[in-house]
């Protein structure tokens, strides 16, 4: 089991850094267990057919695996970091343009992972899901709608702000962190 | 640390988070978070959200063939990408220079001393750099939609307060503004609307369309 490596991270988080640092195919399988039913339920939602669903379901899983050396547990969990490349994926699809991206924080190859850093942003994710949890079925459906590419900008209304203080203070330790170890290495 | 006052409105992070932001404001918002590490940390605790929907979404199976079909493409190598990023170059954060395709901007004069550089315009709405000498106006205008102006250099004032660099101004039809430049060096901006800019005094209305202004 790689959770024997570090037995305190989350199942998806050992399993991703697996996929990582070792290209362990069958980590990026359970993954892929997780996930794809849930890629394609995501596309569904936004009026495809199962096919084209699992289509998209498909190619979001192979960037997972081939750009994986781009994953950082300090600034991202799992599930966030996969959202990213579904939400590029879908927007890339509707536009031939350039998709306007910011400028990315470099990382240096050899910082090494935090562990503290990186279960306490696993805990706010859940303490997240948790928040999310106790929506009423109306707000939960218009937070995803939101979230999920259903709504214009001008249809979100700010009731989409919930729970963000916690995740949030997590995000900018990790990058507090990260300019840190920069710094070091001037 | 950052001076910067004036920063994305909630839902339209949200909308850029969510990848249904148009293109001119998604290039503005791109450009704001590259340089304003308060918007970077909101953006990344929305992406925490998304992530925890997606996870908690409803799942419908996915056929074996397509996990073997996936699984059989590891090993295949794919052709490389061309690199989506552009660096920084003087006032001109990351993404304000890929979408001049890394080179300087090429002005054209507007009238009145002001100088643009229509980056992208579409159904969606336009995106240009405005270059406003110090001092100046740039011309008084109001709006059908939303206008999103971020300071890349130097300052400017309106009647919604003070704008240095880095901040953003959003500005919908509501406010009839005449943003002035503050001495010094000139003002660059990048100034996004989903909807044609309405030139008050300058260039009449019916030219806006062959303009494209
Ligand atoms: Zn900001």
């Amino acid at each position: 089991m790689p959770q024997s490596r570090d037995p305190k991270y989350s199942d998806q988080t050992v399993l991703m850094l697996a996929v990582r640092d070792r290209r362990d195919r069958a980590a990026f399988g359970k993954l892929f267990d997780y996930f794809a039913p849930r890629l394609k339920g995501v596309a569904m939602r936004s009026g495809l057919g199962s096919g084209a669903a699992e289509d998209v379901a498909q190619e979001v899983m192979l960037t997972v695996w081939r750009k994986a050396d781009k994953f950082d547990p300090h600034r991202a969990q799992v599930s966030a970091w996969i959202f990213q490349i579904a939400r590029n994926r879908r927007i890339d699809l509707v536009r031939k343009e350039n998709r306007p991206v910011p400028e990315e924080i470099k990382i240096a190859d050899d910082v090494e992972d935090d562990a503290g850093q990186i279960l306490a942003m696993e805990q706010e994710a859940g303490q997240l899901k948790t928040a999310l949890d106790q929506l009423t079925p109306d707000q939960r459906n218009m937070i995803e709608k939101a979230y999920l590419g259903e709504l214009s900008h001008k249809e979100i209304s700010d009731q989409t702000g919930l729970a963000l203080g916690t995740v949030k203070s997590r995000i900018r330790l990790g990058l507090e962190r990260l300019r840190h170890e920069l710094k070091g290495m001037r | 640390m950052s001076q910067i006052k004036h920063h994305i409105t909630d839902p339209m992070l949200v909308a850029y988070a969510a990848g249904s932001l148009e293109h001119p404001f998604a290039l503005v918002v791109a450009a704001h978070v590259s340089l304003c590490e308060e918007c970077r940390v909101q953006l990344g605790a929305h992406e925490a959200v998304g992530g925890a929907l997606l996870d908690g979404q409803a799942v419908h199976a996915v056929s074996v063939s397509m996990k073997d079909a996936l699984l059989a493409q590891l090993d295949v190598v794919p052709a490389a990408e061309p690199d989506q990023t552009c660096e920084r170059s003087g006032a001109y954060p990351g993404p304000v220079m890929k979408a001049l395709k890394g080179k300087p901007p090429r002005w054209k004069s507007v009238g009145g001393g002001v100088r643009q550089t229509l980056l992208h315009v579409d159904d969606d709405g336009s995106v240009r750099l405005l270059y406003i000498p110090a001092g100046k106006a740039v011309p008084d205008h109001g709006h059908n939609g939303i206008e999103l102006t971020l300071v890349l250099q130097g300052a400017f004032s309106d009647e919604a307060g003070r704008y240095g660099v880095g901040d953003l101004e959003v500005a919908d039809d509501t406010l009839e503004h005449t943003p002035i430049a503050e001495q010094g060096a000139p003002c660059i901006c990048l100034a996004a609307t989903d909807a044609p800019l309405r030139f008050n005094r300058l260039i009449p209305r019916l030219l806006q369309p062959l303009l494209r202004i």
